[in-house]
């Protein structure tokens, strides 16, 4: 049985300089000063109200840094474990269809962990949202080596630089997915040093899974200025040079040719 | 005219099934996928292992003429998180799993625990350590009881035939939803395997309530205008915010073993020896004391049904019937089910030996024998 | 006749010569002629190698453990099955045994213990080579034991076909059970040989004449 479809807030909530699906009380938010997530999540947030699906909205966060985003905004979310945000939205999804089912979460528990979720929920076409916040580390155990560690960088487990003889190459997430995701999916990589093409491409994520056309990831290139040890201007640097130069920034599967909204 | 779907006459339009009792002749694991429709289940999520795949074939099956959903996922993990974002929107979810599926499924199960939300799993016992055999065991009392990094919050029914396979998973669903903790139908290889006579029905026809579902997420109401969101989390800041947590769900625990505990026993002051043992080998316990009794010996049986929330004050109080009550614990596992029995025993002196055959089955013949054994070896000290 | 009308039945022979099917079909035979009726497909180290192992129970009450250690009946198809379930003999036993002269094929010894089991019963790939062999079955030297040997697979070989070489062997164990309904057992052998008789519908006849010649390859016990 289908529940409303997409509505529109007739009465808008007050909040001052906020999206209207952030949560007023849970702010200031706790993540560092200079992380990406805040960002990511602003766009997010400005995105959810622009389309208007508030009330549809079920989100779901890993553990790492993202979990520190559980009562970060005013629509329904669970905090998973780590690596498993993919399957608990995919069975909600799955269970209730009309909801817009969003999966948040870091690199470690995309591309580590929950790596096989991801690849399987993509292959499968699964009608869901992953946002991957990508900042080479695993941040909130304090830094360790990632898939998308770049080659030669220093992490808590590979102190002397990333070898890539012995530990690989950084891994290109939205790259694998779009190799394997289905007709209909959307994948692209977005950075939170490019705002409006962030809320782009998030917006058209979010368009896809609503459109039932597919599948929709986009990888954020983030920022964390607490385990890279950088200054401010050393973050910026390190996120528009040597990740920009390792992960490129574009979309990777868009259904540019069917508007959103005409599939239903 | 009918259509004939797993031994089931159906009609055309499915409608009808199991409006009357219906005597069937099948196996276990096609008894649990049609306890799941009748208790309403709405959503499987599975991944292939021995001993339980029929279920998830005989599901895949019927599902889809039920308005009922089945996915397969890309393993036990995510298909016991899928079952969670399910319930947590509202529908009643199940798995079923085995051996190493069972221990990979805990990670979830954990979950379920922390956060209180129902879920249904049917273990089909499988032997082990690691791979092992795919035929059967008792070896996953232990896992499945107290799995997982807590407390071994849920309650596990330990069923011995095909009509107690129908009820107790029909049982289970309610125990969930109820509940709200995860809950268990544990069985084993043979059960999943062997065929026997079952009276299906509906529960309904019975007079049984069946408990709905009701969304924990994405209740009625738009968030943040109608009603506050609902933010749920299993991570906390400090060791004091855990406890108060852990104290609720221990309290809602202990307030719920009462109502929920089953078990079997024939004992009388009389009573010289007390076989215990759980699930399949509990019929051939109670064979085995049936045949003993002929034969003059007094032998009682004591069977716990929930193996979690163990019925410890009923053991006990069977025990105390006769101070020089002896008893045998039998079981096809090395020492799990005789761990939960000293457990309960504490303070008791009766005499307590043990029949542990890990991974095989275990006649009646068998425990006749190592009861007449038993008598002897005392006989001699 | 066991006392309380309760048999404890074991059917052994090689993976492929329908073993699995027999068991079925007498368990479902027993279950439409209102008995109680339990049965369990192969497990225990008789099954190590290729053989498979049927354990079937029918009463008149209630049914234990699905496992047991002495039967009433056993039938035996292949020198390894009589070799790997002798131990299941008791004083009294009936032991049920083939004894053309002809080779039974065997499937891959290790191919099969766990396949057996993951696929239930693993009938139909391997049929009867029809070889003459030197050394039949035979019965086992105990004298307490009730032998009673049939040419089965001489028979479905020479005048029906190898394919329910099982079916005659159900007959031979449905005449000494002796209170199955006859009808029941058609019914059930209908019920799960449906889809094949479809497609085939000569496999129904030669089925149902199966079942006949087993039938009259015992004699009509008179105790």
């Amino acid at each position: 049985m289908r529940e409303s479809g997409r509505m529109v807030i007739r009465e808008p909530l007050v909040n001052e300089n906020m999206p209207l699906s952030w949560r007023k009380e849970t702010k200031p938010h706790r993540f560092c000063p200079g992380c990406g997530h805040g960002i990511a999540l602003k766009a997010l947030g400005e995105v959810v109200d622009e389309l208007g699906i508030l009330d549809q909205v079920l989100y779901g966060c890993d553990i790492g840094c993202s979990l520190l985003s559980w009562d970060f905004f005013n629509f329904d979310s669970i905090q998973t474990h780590h690596g498993r945000t993919i399957p608990v939205i995919v069975g909600a999804k799955r269970a209730r269809p009309e909801t817009v089912g969003i999966a948040y979460m870091g690199d470690g528990g995309g591309y580590a962990i929950g790596a096989q979720h991801l690849v399987n929920a993509a292959q499968r076409g699964e009608q869901i949202t992953a946002i991957l916040a990508n900042n080479t580390l695993y941040a909130m155990t304090g830094g360790q080596m990632a898939p998308t560690t770049l080659p030669g960088q220093k992490t808590g487990t590979s102190p002397y630089g990333r070898e890539v003889t012995k530990t690989g190459l950084p891994l290109q997430g939205p790259e694998l997915v779009a190799a394997i995701a289905p007709e209909g999916s959307y994948v692209a990589r977005a950075t939170v040093g490019e705002y409006q093409q962030l809320k782009k491409y998030l917006k058209k994520a979010l368009d896809n899974q609503i459109a039932g056309r597919g599948f929709s990831f986009v990888e954020v290139l983030s920022t964390c200025p607490t385990n890279w040890r950088t200054n401010a201007k050393q973050t910026w640097a390190f996120l528009q040079g040597e990740m920009a130069r390792h992960f490129k920034v574009g979309e990777f599967r868009a259904a540019e040719t069917i508007p959103a909204g005409e599939e239903r | 005219m009918g259509r004939k779907i797993a031994n089931i006459q159906l009609s055309e339009e499915y409608e009808g099934v199991l409006r009357k009792e219906q005597r069937s002749f099948m196996t276990g694991n096609e008894v649990v996928a049609w306890a799941a429709l009748a208790a309403k289940a709405d959503f499987m999520y599975g991944y292939p292992i021995t001993p339980q795949n029929e279920i998830m074939h005989y599901w895949a099956r019927l599902a889809p003429h039920f308005g009922r959903g089945f996915l397969q996922t890309e393993d036990e993990m995510s298909a016991g998180f899928a079952m969670l974002g399910g319930a947590l929107v509202g529908k009643k979810t199940f798995s079923a799993t085995a051996g190493p599926g069972n221990v990979l499924m805990q990670e979830p199960i954990s979950m379920a625990e922390m956060m209180r939300i129902p879920g249904v799993w049917i273990i089909q016992q499988r032997g082990g350590p690691s791979t092992a055999t795919v035929i059967y065991s008792q070896q996953e009392l232990r896992l499945t009881t107290t799995g997982g990094n807590g407390e071994g919050l849920r309650i596990v029914y330990s069923t011995a035939s095909h009509q107690e396979l129908f009820e107790y998973t029909i049982k289970a669903f309610n125990t969930a939803w109820q509940y709200r903790f995860p809950t268990f139908v544990l069985g084993d290889g043979y059960q999943a395997k062997m065929r026997e006579a079952v009276t299906l029905f509906r529960p309904e026809a019975r007079g049984w309530r069946l408990i709905p579902a009701e969304p924990i997420l994405r209740p009625p109401g738009v968030p943040a205008r109608d009603r506050d969101p609902v933010h749920l989390r299993n991570t906390f800041n400090i060791e004091e915010e855990l406890y108060d947590r852990l104290v609720d769900q221990l309290a809602a625990y202990d307030r719920m073993t009462a109502e929920v505990i089953e078990w079997e026993a024939e004992v009388s002051p009389e009573t010289e020896l007390l076989l215990v043992a759980h699930g399949i080998v509990a019929r051939a316990a109670k064979q085995a004391q049936e045949n003993l009794n002929r034969q003059g010996k007094k032998v009682g049986y004591f069977r716990p049904i929930t193996v979690r929330p163990f019925p410890g004050s009923a053991l006990r109080q069977a025990v105390a019937a006769n101070p020089n009550l002896r008893l045998l614990v039998v079981e096809s596992a090395h020492g799990q089910l005789l761990a939960l029995v000293k457990a309960e025993l504490y303070g008791f002196t009766n005499p307590l030996d043990s029949l542990l055959r890990p991974g095989v089955g275990i006649t009646a013949e068998e425990i006749e024998e190592a009861v007449t054994q038993h008598g002897q070896k005392e006989a001699v000290s | 006749m066991p006392e309380n009308k309760r048999w404890k039945i074991i059917i052994a022979g090689e993976g492929g010569q329908g073993v699995q099917s027999i068991g079925e079909l007498l368990a479902e035979a027993a279950f439409r002629s209102g008995k109680q009726a339990l049965y369990i497909p192969n497990f225990g180290v008789e099954q190590r190698g290729g053989v498979s192992v049927a354990y079937v129970q029918i009463a008149d009450g209630a049914i234990g453990a699905p496992k047991f250690q002495k039967a009433d009946l056993l039938a035996v198809l292949s020198k390894r099955a009589a070799e790997r379930t002798k131990g299941y003999l008791r004083p009294g036993s009936i032991y049920l045994y083939d004894q053309s002269a002809l080779q039974a094929l065997a499937i891959d010894d290790r191919s099969i213990g766990i396949q057996g089991y993951e696929t239930v019963a693993p009938e139909g790939f391997a049929q009867m080579v029809g070889a003459e062999t030197e050394s039949p079955l035979e019965p086992p030297a105990k004298d307490q034991v009730r032998a009673l040997g049939i040419p089965a697979a001489q028979v479905a070989k020479g005048e029906l076909t190898t394919r329910v070489f099982n079916i005659i062997v159900l007959g031979a164990i449905v005449r000494l059970i002796q209170d199955l309904s006859l009808p029941q057992v058609e019914a059930a052998i209908e019920q799960k040989f449906r889809e094949k008789f479809r497609s085939n519908p000569e496999l129904r006849a030669l089925n149902l004449q199966a079942l006949t010649k087993g039938l009259a390859m015992v004699p009509v016990p008179t105790a």
